[in-house]
């Protein structure tokens, strides 16, 4: 673990779904920091409340109660316009099913959130530092998502979350679609990001990619063990 | 920038619906515009007829009782004329007899009006088209149409009933409707043969013509004032002008109904593109909870889908406005016989109307479709399947 001052930190945070038979707590009264450069898996079985953190930390959603602060700052107090730069600009997300845009190349895949953060097409040359830095061949730059292989997206997945520079890597099951080979592939790039100083976040239930984190926080039924 | 771009590439992977989107804003554009057109040909087409007689007041007698009957006494008096003619001045005024009579050419039967006019202010109203303007007392001039129907040339010879027989002098120029006189279906004979053949004095009307638009209304008011003495009312004073302008109105009125009956095809075009943008939506519910989550504003996504929506419009609107000249063509030639006033800047500006309305109508079909897709919640966006 990392000595550093916490990027993230909840204090007695609950979130809780109206639902007609009754609310749903989905997380419930969850204090914990997650610090700058840290490396945390976030496990527990399925409905236990994984998601909903994740959520939380990416700054989706909001507490119901509680106080969450992403760098420092009270999410509840963010404008919506303010939660989407705070997600384009300082978290990356990256996904089980990769979730690239059909429409567009691997290079237009990662150069999508700096052209919504700089407001033009041509943002530099970042995206090809990228592609090399997640082991991208070269040949597959100006192909669609559905040219490419599993593992392939998942890197220019992973190229597009970094390519804004964040502080923090969201990764939601990121090998989950992938072989083993692969997969191991993608965590041994992952721990390279957090060696170069990511903080990196995963929810995974597979023990085995778990143990890449430095720390795991278990959840069950909405509370952090 | 990027959303342009995808806005361009979805309208490309779903063509055939995207065409299909577009044929509606063709139709609606080429309808409107062409209505359009053709409206504004039939004022064109009106008004070249009708601004010969605007500087004109037909002065006649007033028609009394409730009925709108006239009697035979009903008829402007020498005297009448007299205090007309003052009031007119400088303007001229012109005395004009007229009636309808049976008339024969060889053994062939017709009917006509018959305009009498003093020969030293026939050159006011009439153009010849062939032979030369009657100077004595007889004789008689006649209308194009009239000279057509009745195969008439210069020297044939016209029986008007008991009245006796005239030679025709000259035919008229075609002169179109008018509210002073229409001698087209007629002959026009001197006064001093109308008034000895059927024995008046009185005359049917008075024609002032003034020497300026502008004196249009005070002329009509001094002679009013003159000749309406009291509460008895004498003469009416028409106002050629005002008559153009109500039939003008009338025809603007209607050329917008054409165009408003096109625009109902615009509206289901616009039903149809809000269609195929709420189905894109749905479509694309999951790509939009990731580009919500990996930071794309709510503004932005709406951009998109505007974008989309002005795509098709500007497609759309864009060929219609070419269709569109060709059915103004068509339907100009089919309604008026003529295709010469589709290029005037007033029947032209229709074009822009259209695309104008083409691309609005599909911006706010858009609008909805937009707002949808922005309001959506990006984690139920992304669990979307």
């Amino acid at each position: 673990m990392n000595g550093g001052t916490p990027l993230i930190e909840f204090e007695r945070v609950s979130k809780v779904y109206p639902h007609p038979a009754g609310n749903v707590v989905a997380l419930d009264n969850a204090t914990l920091s997650i610090m700058t450069g840290e490396f945390v898996a976030i496990m527990g079985p399925s409905g236990s409340g994984k998601s909903t953190l994740l959520n939380l930390i990416g700054g989706l959603d909001v507490p119901s109660t509680g106080v969450l602060r992403i760098e420092g700052a009270d999410v509840s107090t963010l404008t919506d316009d303010q939660l989407t730069e705070l997600r384009r600009d300082r978290i990356g997300f990256i996904f089980q099913q990769f979730n690239l845009f059909p429409l567009l190349t691997a290079r237009e895949n990662i150069e999508f959130p700096i052209m919504l953060a700089c407001g033009k097409r041509e943002c530099g040359q970042r995206p090809h530092q990228l592609f090399s830095a997640v082991d991208l061949p070269e040949d597959s730059y100006e192909r669609r998502p559905s040219e490419l292989s599993g593992g392939q997206q998942q890197r220019v997945a992973i190229a597009r979350a970094l390519i804004n520079d964040p502080a923090l890597l969201l990764c939601d099951e990121p090998t989950g679609n992938l072989d083993t080979k692969t997969g191991n592939g993608i965590m041994e790039l992952l721990l390279g990001m957090n060696r170069r100083g990511k903080t990196i976040v995963m929810v995974t239930h597979d023990p085995k990619i778990a143990e890449f984190a430095e720390r795991t926080i278990h959840i069950r039924d909405g509370r952090v063990e | 920038m990027i959303f342009f771009e995808l806005a361009k590439r979805n309208l490309r992977l779903h063509l055939f619906r995207s065409i299909l989107a577009v044929l509606g804003v063709i139709i609606g554009v080429t309808s409107i515009t062409a209505m359009g057109i053709l409206g504004a040909g039939i004022v064109l087409f009106i008004s070249e007829d009708l601004t010969k007689v605007s500087d004109t007041l037909v002065v006649s007698p007033h028609v009394g009782g409730a009925m709108g009957f006239s009697t035979a006494n009903d008829r402007i008096t020498d005297r009448q004329f007299e205090q007309i003619k003052r009031a007119a001045a400088p303007s001229l005024a012109v005395p004009v007899y007229q009636t309808s009579d049976r008339m024969s050419v060889g053994s062939e039967e017709t009917a006509g009006i018959i305009y009498g006019l003093d020969p030293k202010d026939m050159p006011v109203f009439l153009d010849i088209k062939e032979g030369s303007m009657l100077r004595g007392s007889s004789g008689a001039m006649v209308g194009a149409r009239f000279a057509e129907d009745n195969k008439l040339k210069v020297g044939s010879l016209i029986g008007v009933r008991d009245k006796g027989t005239l030679r025709v002098s000259a035919i008229l120029k075609e002169r179109g409707m008018g509210f002073d006189i229409n001698p087209d279906y007629g002959i026009v004979v001197s006064s001093k043969w109308f008034q000895d053949s059927y024995n008046r004095k009185e005359y049917d009307s008075v024609i002032v013509k003034v020497k300026s638009l502008d004196e249009i209304d005070s002329t009509k008011k001094t002679i009013e004032k003159a000749l309406n003495r009291g509460r008895e009312t004498v003469v009416d004073v028409v106002d050629t002008r005002k008559i153009m302008e109500t039939i003008l109105d009338s025809f603007s009125r209607i050329s917008l109904f054409t165009t408003a009956i096109g625009g109902i095809s615009l509206v289901v075009a616009g039903v149809s593109i809000l269609n195929v943008m709420l189905m894109s939506v749905t479509e694309r519910t999951r790509e939009i909870g990731i580009m919500r989550s990996i930071g794309a504003k709510r503004k932005e996504v709406r951009r998109m889908f505007l974008y989309e929506a002005l795509l098709l419009g500007l497609i759309g609107s864009g060929i219609g406005a070419v269709l569109s000249v060709f059915a103004g063509l068509l339907v100009s030639q089919v309604m008026l016989q003529t295709t010469r006033f589709v290029f005037a800047p007033s029947s032209m500006i229709y074009i822009l109307y259209g695309m104008a309305f083409g691309v609005g109508t599909c911006l706010l079909s858009g609008f909805y479709p937009a707002w949808k897709a922005s309001d959506l919640n990006p984690i139920e966006a992304l669990r979307h399947e």
